[in-house]
């Protein structure tokens, strides 16, 4: 696009009354190299009458417009000029409400601003979406229990071809194993008969779906859009082109043989597993000689919320226990439950199912800590606790024990293996072959082609789920157009895990419909751009490989990376890793941030800092700072950056060569409980840095000079004395002995 | 809004967003009505949010930024649905604007605010303090536009707002306004009220002053709170160095809510955490009857809580509690029950975890829906193009209300579909 240049700027908000309008745009104009007679002004820029101004250089040709006025956080509906190249100048929050008005600094300050956002406008461009050809829309689903099914009948329902690979014989999965299912709606009383059977049929009628049973993902190649997954069944493979994928792999009961101390084992302890198939036979009787079990004990927490077996809660279990207690009560009026709990877990309405079965005199209810399970002669059993209430310590007899098994999902295993392969990688080549072959592998779900690893990671600490890092983004994913559901990610009863299984249908859709437009996903759903590497230029040193956070850059025979890029999610960590600067996008790039920094203007006394600010969280709390009116340290340049994973080193060099006295990068936190929307931008940005100082040193510069700032978005009250505090610092160490060179 | 194929969501909050949001970013248009002058619901008004500790406005903030970005999401604020008529594919919407008396021109100054001589109640802060009848709702709001509320603005005998304001944003004489929607699917997102804690007479809910509700609690420890993120006590400002929470004030209980809060338990300790790292001398104390945090994540952070020395979590129900006239302190008598014992002790402050009220509990939307005797929405009885999600079905967490409202938004998506 051949530029036409039109700089606007607004002297409404304060802004007329703080600067110098004229000068600004004079000093901008000369110091870019622009014709001093495009640039305007107007009294309130975002009124219609300075709307119209912008809109009617656009008819006659303006195609690049440059609007220093409010931060671009607001009044986006008025300044939306599609077909433009439109830069947004925060003039106002970043000058004119947290400047001393009229003053020498703020005057500099505002024309570096003005200057930056000209040079953004003549490094950028355009962009057009990179759109692949052969791509398909069809969603593939792993996994045929209660969150499969359902994610692929919502797929199938709003029009999508499905295909659904479930890895045994039948559909259905566990919930096709219950005798009843826990209600699920009030008066929440009575249980409900299986609805999976349901479910079966409507899938299995539906022409969306295509089902494969006894088959299993043997390797998915690609990229969203392309992914070519190879199916294996008992009559051979055969390859199928999907869009998106939706992992609903499911979970395994806690290994019981582990429970010992619970009596796993003898012939009247069973799993809660076991309790169903029992009922679904018929009676509820002991094991060990057929009778009918009269005093039935349910021991819950079995395995989880424990150090030594699963330290978390299945989440499930007190409900299942619940149900099963009245499996009990209606099948034999006669008999008693007995549930042992830690803490009764019906949230939400399914109270309502607790005070009903609290209400029933053959359920006894008792809170302690199970201490072991032994024999009682003729089969029984005694159940023994502490901590009950009162403090006392119990022995109670039972005829049946049932434990209410906790979860464990299925991709764990190949979690675990993965995790023992990395470490084992780390010792050496050696040592990674004797953990090959004397480990054993277990079933991989996917068996991704990726360079950075064949399953969806799971975050760590979340003992192998795949659960999303976001409170806020429960589809967030390490692997774009790959989403988790059901109790592979959370433990979950059957409801929730239908409202999730919706859920991820939703998601795999928009990944489909995003790919075939060339727009990026989640959380950048609106980008075209795209990385668009100078390829000649590669040294293959496979940096942009390991760092980029969604294993989106895969390398050839000979080690040479290269992008699938409807996997790409665009926050630029390889633009912040390539050591050759060859990665671009056309709206941003390292030459772009580069130039900006250069531009900025050193006096010769005085001091001069940048900060390169993450554009999701720091820059609005700089700009929540700034509507507080708090003030802003003058000697302070804010460069938004679209995560801190984007910034490279170049422009440390591009900083401190020009004389800048100190580089801050303002980004989230990181770590555990990162809140880092690109996973790991700032801590990347950090171990970058961490490097750079240590040349600063060489140079003879303080390593201090360089500092990375964690900051959430709601510390916007102290934001502006962390930057003071730093600036202060840098002032004690004195100016950048390279000032003026 | 006229292809009649968009999916109308009630309700701005964050079940509301996210099913407007994700619907419209798999290609469908969406209309978002929400009551309040702003969107983002309850979770703006949260410090942080749990497990995590991060806070709720840097995912608002995102999905601000995806509604900015998209063309396909329309959102009005102070609008309330009216009438609702048709069926799946071809609903027949009316909305009603209440007059905002500022309009699209606004820029945000604060000069309209710093005119405005009448102080109100600051709702969002739970009334802990006041603002003007001019406000902006919170630093964070978005869209971030003044609004005047005419409970308390003297209207045209005043006007001082509107000579301050330099934009003609301001105009007292706005009327309400009649929209009237085409819509193939409705999101039902009302989301949920607090239970009111003065009904709690013996937890001295709504009279004794530093007896104060967790919603409260988030305010006091939000930096854009009343007391700018200190927690301080409200009857004297004090700092708040030893706290009871009382859980299920007014939850699981037949005379007040008879379900469980869901909610309650990750807030109260999380809260712990508000108090343990701003004052690193002080004591919690936790009453509960169960302490419910399930899953991997929300066990883990009770783990980590009750490792805390400074921390204790009885298991026992408060019977009593009182106000020391002399220094506002809170007495607070309750049974230990795994130590079968009566305890009597006295705090500078105490929060009653109080529950969950879903919205339709006193105002019902207008279609033919069926409720369960405390107010949610039964989702069986709903007909088809009718979606109810979050809160207003059941107690439910942000995780979960995320996830509920992206399948709904596949559910609208079916309904748009069907209705080609």
């Amino acid at each position: 696009m051949e530029k036409k240049y039109g700089v606007y700027i607004c002297k409404g908000c304060s802004i007329g009354a703080s600067i110098d309008i004229e000068k600004l745009g004079n000093t901008a104009a000369k110091e870019t190299k622009i014709p001093v007679d495009i640039v305007k002004s107007h009294d309130i820029l975002c009124s219609p009458e300075g709307i119209e101004l912008i809109k009617s250089d656009i008819k006659s040709g303006t195609n690049t417009l440059i609007l220093a006025a409010c931060s671009p956080r607001v009044k986006y509906e008025e300044f939306d000029f599609p077909g433009t190249i439109t830069e947004r100048v925060n003039i106002r929050e970043l000058v004119a409400w947290s400047q001393q008005p009229n003053t020498e600094d703020s005057q500099m300050l505002a024309t570096d601003y003005l200057k930056m956002g000209i040079i953004r406008t003549q490094k950028g461009d355009l962009p057009e979406p990179n759109i692949l050809p052969d791509l398909s829309s069809a969603i593939l689903v792993v996994g045929g229990g209660i969150a499969g099914l359902t994610a692929a009948l919502e797929a199938a329902n709003a029009g999508y071809q499905v295909v659904l690979v479930e890895k045994e014989a039948e559909l259905g999965g566990w919930a096709a194993k219950l005798y009843k299912e826990t209600p699920r709606e009030y008066p929440y009383e009575s249980l409900i008969e299986p609805t999976i059977f349901g479910k079966i049929k409507e899938a299995e009628s539906n022409s969306n779906i295509k089902i494969f049973k006894s088959a299993v993902v043997e390797k998915t190649d690609g990229q969203p859009g392309l992914l070519d997954v190879t199916i294996k069944t008992s009559s051979g493979s055969e390859i199928i082109r999907v869009g998106s994928i939706i992992m609903a792999a499911g979970w395994k009961p806690y290994d019981a043989n582990k429970l010992g101390y619970l009596g796993y084992g003898k012939p009247n302890v069973i799993t809660s597993v076991q309790m169903e198939e029992m009922a679904k036979r018929g009676k509820i009787i002991r094991p060990s000689d057929g009778k009918e079990a009269k005093k039935v004990a349910f021991i819950q927490c079995a395995g989880s919320r424990d150090p030594n077996h699963l330290p978390y809660c299945s989440a499930f279990c007190c409900g299942t226990s619940l149900k099963q207690a009245k499996y009990v009560r209606e099948k034999n009026s006669d008999a008693v439950a007995m549930i042992f709990y830690k803490d009764i877990r019906t949230p939400g309405q399914s109270e309502l199912f607790y005070k009903n079965m609290q209400n029933d005199p053959g359920v006894l209810l008792t809170k302690g800590d199970v201490t072991g399970v032994s024999d009682a002669g003729n089969g029984s059993l005694y159940v023994e606790a502490e901590n009950t209430l009162m403090g006392e310590k119990i022995k109670v007899e039972a005829d049946l024990v049932v434990l209410a098994i906790g979860v464990v999902p299925n991709t764990r295993a190949p979690q675990e293996y993965l995790d023992g392969l990395t470490e084992a990688g780390k010792k050496g080549d050696a040592a990674k072959a004797t953990y090959l072959e004397g480990t054993p592998k277990p079933d991989f779900i996917l068996n991704l082609t990726y360079k950075q690893g064949p399953e969806l990671p799971s975050v760590e600490g979340y003992y192998g789920f795949a659960d999303s890092n976001f409170i806020c983004f429960q589809y967030e994913t390490r692997r774009t157009g790959i989403y988790a559901a059901g109790c592979v990610k959370q433990p979950m009863n059957m409801s929730e895990a239908q409202l999730d299984a919706a859920g991820t249908a939703l998601k795999a859709i928009q990944c489909v419909e995003h790919t075939a437009k060339g727009i990026a996903v989640h959380p950048r759903a609106w980008d075209t751009t795209f990385p668009d590497p100078f390829m000649n230029k590669c040294t293959s040193c496979k940096r942009c490989t390991e760092e980029c956070p969604f294993g989106a850059i895969d390398e050839d025979a000979k080690g040479t990376p290269f992008y699938k890029i409807n996997r790409c999610r665009r926050c630029g960590t390889c633009m912040g890793a390539c050591p050759e600067r060859i990665v671009s996008f056309k709206d941003y790039s390292v030459d772009m941030i580069g130039s900006m920094i250069k531009s900025v203007e050193v006096p010769e006394e005085g001091f001069r800092f940048i900060v390169l600010a993450c554009e999701n969280d720091a820059y609005p709390a700089l700009d929540s700072a700034a509507i507080n009116r708090k003030q802003l340290n003058p000697s302070v340049r804010i460069v938004p950056v679209r995560c801190l994973g984007s910034t490279n080193l170049v422009w440390v060099a591009d900083a401190f060569s020009r004389g800048i006295d100190g580089l801050v990068l303002l980004g989230c936190k990181y770590g555990e409980n990162y809140q880092c929307h690109f996973v790991k931008g700032s801590e990347l940005a950090n171990y970058r840095f961490s490097k750079v100082q240590e040349t600063l040193n060489k140079l003879q510069l303080e390593a201090e000079r360089c500092q990375l700032l964690q900051v959430a978005i709601s510390e916007y009250d102290k934001l502006p004395d962390m930057i003071n505090d730093f600036v202060k610092k840098i002032e004690d160490i004195g100016p950048n002995p390279f000032k003026g060179f | 809004m006229s292809d009649g194929k968009s999916i109308l969501v009630i309700g701005g909050g964050m079940s509301g967003l996210t099913a407007a949001i994700e619907a419209a970013e798999a290609g469908n248009s969406a209309v978002i009505v929400e009551k309040s002058p702003f969107l983002g619901g309850r979770v703006s008004q949260l410090n942080k949010y749990f497990p995590k500790l991060c806070p709720p406005n840097c995912g608002l903030e995102i999905n601000f930024k995806r509604i900015k970005n998209s063309a396909d999401i329309t959102s009005y604020t102070l609008a309330e649905v009216e009438n609702i008529s048709g069926d799946e594919g071809n609903y027949d919407v009316t909305v009603k604007l209440k007059p905002r008396y500022v309009n699209d021109k606004c820029v945000g100054c604060n000069a309209c605010y710093e005119a405005c001589p009448v102080e109100m109640p600051n709702e969002f802060n739970f009334g802990l303090n006041n603002t003007r009848a001019a406000y902006i709702p919170h630093n964070q709001a978005f869209p971030f536009k003044y609004v005047i509320d005419d409970r308390f603005c003297k209207g045209a005998a005043c006007k001082k707002c509107a000579e301050a304001c330099k934009y003609d944003a301001i105009h007292l004489d706005m009327k309400p306004e009649t929209v009237k929607l085409k819509v193939s699917a409705i999101v039902m997102a009302t989301g949920w009220e607090l239970y009111d804690t003065s009904k709690l007479d013996i937890l001295g809910g709504g009279k004794i002053k530093n007896v104060i509700t967790n919603m409260q609690m988030e305010r006091l420890a939000s930096p854009n709170g009343p007391t700018a993120g200190k927690i301080l006590r409200p009857s004297d400002g004090k700092e708040v160095k030893n706290i009871a929470f009382v859980q299920c004030a007014g939850s699981r209980d037949e005379n007040h809510l008879a379900y469980c809060s869901y909610i309650c338990c990750m807030a109260s300790l999380k809260q712990v955490t508000y108090i343990r790292d701003q004052y690193p001398d002080s004591k919690a104390r936790v009453f509960y009857i169960d302490i419910r945090t399930p899953g991997t994540r929300y066990e883990q952070f009770y783990w980590k809580i009750k490792e805390d020395p400074n921390v204790t979590l009885t298991k026992g129900k408060v019977a009593k509690i009182t106000e020391d006239a002399a220094t506002g302190d809170v007495v607070l008598v309750a049974e230990d029950i795994l130590a079968g014992k009566k305890i009597t002790e006295k705090y500078d402050m105490v929060v009653l975890a109080a529950g969950m009220v879903p919205s339709t509990k006193a105002s019902k939307i207008p279609a033919d829906i069926k409720y369960t005797d405390d107010g949610f929405v039964l989702p069986s009885s709903l007909k088809k193009g009718l979606y109810a999600v979050g809160t207003v079905k059941s107690p439910l967490d942000v995780a979960k209300s995320v996830q509920d409202a992206t399948g709904a938004a596949v559910k609208g998506i079916q309904s748009a579909r069907r209705s080609k």
